[in-house]
């Protein structure tokens, strides 16, 4: 018989406790398919976040370090810098990246720290219960902003990815989705790509995955993934950010940014 | 034998290089030595000053709140620290740069003109090791000698003519006092 | 081994360190430590090892938290308001049980306090500092020598047992030069053999987890317990301290860091005036030497504690003397420098029986 699709060995066996429809379980399985396909499973540290994913060090089937809230591209950072010959990565939510970690994040971006941030950006704290992160839309309701967010109080969404396309250090930049199949395909996609870089030793790289929370937005999974599509996307615009000259050219012209319109 | 000194001037005149070099001859001749500068918002503006302790015994405290020698290379020291020396102590002053005096009188003051000595031998950076000279050879603290051999210990970039010179000037200021 | 050198004790501890095989810094500026950063920035380097300056104190222990993960000797340092930043991270390599070496050259606080030399950070340093329930082994050096010699058995006791080492210093012993003498040769990090448990990227069946939690219902009780487990046999092999002319003494004086030298001093002044003063100088504060106090408490009718704050390091001592002997404490915080001249006074005041002030 012939095999068409095999589970990665990138992933362990346990069974994933995210919540039906959440978008983690996906991006596990891509970062986990990216690092077996690239071999170099035996050869890559992931670190795990505070949040709903801090539980990755048992599906992701590597060497795994879970650290304070917000400080992964610190601790990717010092393992990086001492093992500078493996592939080193970050794996954080909204609220650990923008938020609690965001000199983090921006300092790695400007050292060019060569690391790879996987970038779950959902818009909500997941794990303490649905509370207001940088990231949630203006309107947007959650524990912490249950009128929904307002300027006035609480100012606006922070876009990750065109912050650090301001800087001189990053590499690498792409924000995608895992709303539908096509997603899914670029997003693998791309954290292959931002892996790759970092095994050639180019420097900073960061995908952001706009990801859906069906529990905390108190929606049905069909209804989260047309929030990310009807009212994500236009704030968060997909596509390349930032990318090396060389690979740009080479590039099909209908990946470059969809302006806002 | 317990000697509390401190060494007080303008940035420049190099009273921290001075107060290590009487520090590591101190050490050379076997004493208990500490060398403690002032430090940090200190040090910006006013005057640079460190303590220097030269003893038989294990030092308690590298700091001199009341020294028996002050070392004073310019005015603003003269008026910042008089007062703090213990009675009877040693006040070697930089005249060239001090025009006051003090107004104690149970204290032992020796006029040295450093500054003058040092541009007169060849470079008036070299005060701070006229006035060293002087303190070497009032004292049993540290002897001369171990202050000219130890130059070449402490400050490793210095070019034999700067080695040359600096020994001149201690000497120099052996004979002043 | 190696000859008496005059350095400065910032410089002496960094030397130290790499000397001992550190190859990782991380850190950020703050006074009266700076020297150790500006040392590290190119000594570092020089062995092959990296110098980082980090973006955040809070950013620097993290940084450590990774390094320290894949079996490298690391070292940060701080002066108070930033080891206060550091605690987050400290707490998580204690329940991680990556073996990291810090020093915390003390200033004057609370707050934003000032660059004086300060003991004002004992209770941070051992009564764990972070939350949760875990332990730091806290070294206090009360000299130059003793600061470039500290580190090596710090890393020892770090790798040893998996805990967080530290020194405890103050700005006098960063600032001051005095002659040093390296008592061990060099260590070659290059042949120290990689703990099993760092991470180096592995199969998927042996690989390896770093981390600081245990969410199971019960775990974390254990994880309490194997930890309480290891602090004990540091408890019961780690004491380090000086005691020196306690047999017959009337009065016992005892502080640590620079205060133990002052106390030295006052006691041998004391001494040669015919006075029966002894002295006792924690070098380990965690572990306490809580049984060379209790050994003595009811001998020895006083203790004089000297600390340049505002009664910390006495409730150790009242803790092992548990009320068989008198205490007396003199204090001096943020800055205030006892001279030995100055503690002598108070031995004699409390020799002569006066209770009025230093009773405590």
């Amino acid at each position: 018989m012939k095999i068409v699709f095999e589970q990665t060995k990138g992933l362990t066996d346990i069974p994933m406790r995210y919540c039906p429809g959440c978008g983690h379980g996906v991006v596990h399985r891509l970062v986990a398919e990216c690092y077996e396909e690239l071999g170099v499973q035996e050869n890559t540290i992931g670190v795990a976040p505070v949040g709903c994913s801090v539980f990755a060090d048992e599906y992701l089937n590597i060497d795994m370090i879970q650290g304070a809230h917000g400080r992964g591209p610190a601790i990717a950072t010092g393992i990086k810098r001492n093992l500078p010959d493996k592939l080193a990565f970050s794996y954080q939510g909204d609220g650990d990246l923008a938020s609690i970690g965001a000199a983090e994040t921006l300092h790695a971006a400007a050292r060019s720290e060569n690391i790879t941030i996987i970038f779950i950006n959902n818009a909500i704290y997941g794990m303490t219960g649905g509370q207001m992160a940088p990231t949630t839309l203006l309107g947007m309701r959650s524990t912490t902003s249950p009128a929904g967010r307002t300027v006035a109080a609480n100012g606006y969404p922070i876009r990750v990815c065109e912050l650090l396309a301001a800087l001189d250090g990053p590499v690498y930049l792409e924000r995608t989705t895992v709303d539908k199949p096509a997603g899914v395909v670029k997003t693998r996609k791309a954290i292959k790509r931002a892996f790759q870089y970092q095994l050639e030793g180019r420097g900073f790289t960061l995908v952001e995955i706009l990801s859906q929370c069906p529990t905390d937005w108190g929606m049905t999974p069909l209804q989260s993934l047309e929030r990310v599509r009807n009212e994500m996307t236009p704030y968060f615009p997909l596509g390349i950010y930032k990318e090396p000259e060389d690979d740009k050219k080479a590039r099909p012209k209908k990946d470059a940014v969809k302006k806002e319109s | 034998m317990y000697q509390g000194i401190i060494m007080s001037g303008f940035g420049g005149q190099g009273v921290v290089s001075g107060g290590i070099l009487l520090a590591y001859a101190g050490m050379m001749d076997g004493r208990n030595v500490t060398f403690f500068p002032a430090y940090g918002a200190e040090m910006r503006g006013g005057t640079a000053n460190c303590s220097v302790v030269v003893s038989t015994d294990p030092v308690a405290s590298p700091v001199v709140g009341s020294p028996d020698t002050l070392l004073i290379m310019n005015e603003p020291s003269l008026a910042r620290f008089e007062n703090s020396l213990k009675s009877g102590g040693l006040l070697i002053l930089n005249t060239t740069l001090v025009s006051s005096r003090p107004a104690r009188k149970d204290i032992k003051v020796i006029e040295i003109a450093g500054s003058e000595i040092a541009e007169r031998i060849g470079n008036v950076k070299a005060a701070n090791m006229v006035m060293l000279g002087a303190y070497a050879k009032l004292t049993e603290a540290v002897r001369l000698g171990t202050l000219k051999e130890s130059i070449k210990k402490v400050y490793a970039r210095a070019n034999d003519k700067m080695v040359e010179l600096n020994k001149k000037a201690i000497d120099e200021g052996g004979l002043a006092a | 081994m190696s000859e008496r050198i005059l350095m400065k004790g910032n410089e002496a501890l960094a030397e130290g360190a790499v000397r001992a095989g550190c190859r990782f810094f991380a850190g950020y500026p703050i006074t009266p430590q700076n020297e150790i950063p500006e040392y590290m920035s190119w000594r570092l380097p020089e062995t092959g090892g990296t110098f980082l300056q980090a973006e955040s104190e809070v950013s620097a222990i993290n940084m450590l938290f990774g390094a320290a993960a894949v079996g490298r000797r690391v070292m940060t340092s701080s002066s108070s308001p930033g080891i206060s930043l550091k605690q987050e991270g400290i707490s998580y390599c204690a329940s991680a049980e990556l073996p990291i070496f810090y020093a915390n050259i003390v200033r004057g606080g609370p707050g934003l306090g000032n660059i004086a030399p300060s003991q004002g950070d004992y209770f941070q340093s051992t009564r764990g500092g972070g939350h949760g329930d875990y332990r730091v082994f806290v070294m206090a050096p009360k000299s130059v020598d003793e600061m470039a010699n500290f580190p090596r058995i710090c890393y020892d006791i770090a790798f040893k047992y998996r805990i967080p080492a530290m020194v405890l210093a103050d700005g006098i012993l960063g600032q001051m030069m005095e002659p040093v003498t390296f008592d061990f040769d060099p260590v070659e990090a290059d042949s120290l053999s990689i703990p099993d448990w760092a991470l180096r990227g592995s199969k998927p069946e042996e690989r390896r987890v770093v981390k600081s939690f245990d969410l199971r219902p019960g775990k974390m009780e254990e994880w309490n317990y194997r930890l309480e487990k290891k602090y004990d046999e540091i408890k019961a092999e780690e004491v380090r301290y000086e005691a020196i002319n306690t047999d017959g003494a009337d009065l016992i004086l005892t502080g640590y860091g620079t205060s133990a030298r002052i106390c030295e001093t006052a006691m041998a002044q004391g001494r040669k005036e015919g006075l029966k003063i002894g002295y006792i100088r924690p070098i380990t504060l965690w572990p306490f030497p809580t049984r060379i106090f209790r050994d003595l408490a009811g001998k020895i009718g006083k203790f004089l504690v000297v600390e340049m704050s505002l009664g910390q390091y006495v409730e150790d001592v009242q803790l092992s003397i548990n009320g068989r002997s008198e205490i007396y404490l003199h204090k001096r915080p943020a800055g205030g420098i006892p001279t030995g001249e100055e503690v002598l006074e108070v031995a004699k005041k409390v020799l002569s029986g006066d209770k009025s002030k230093f009773y405590v």
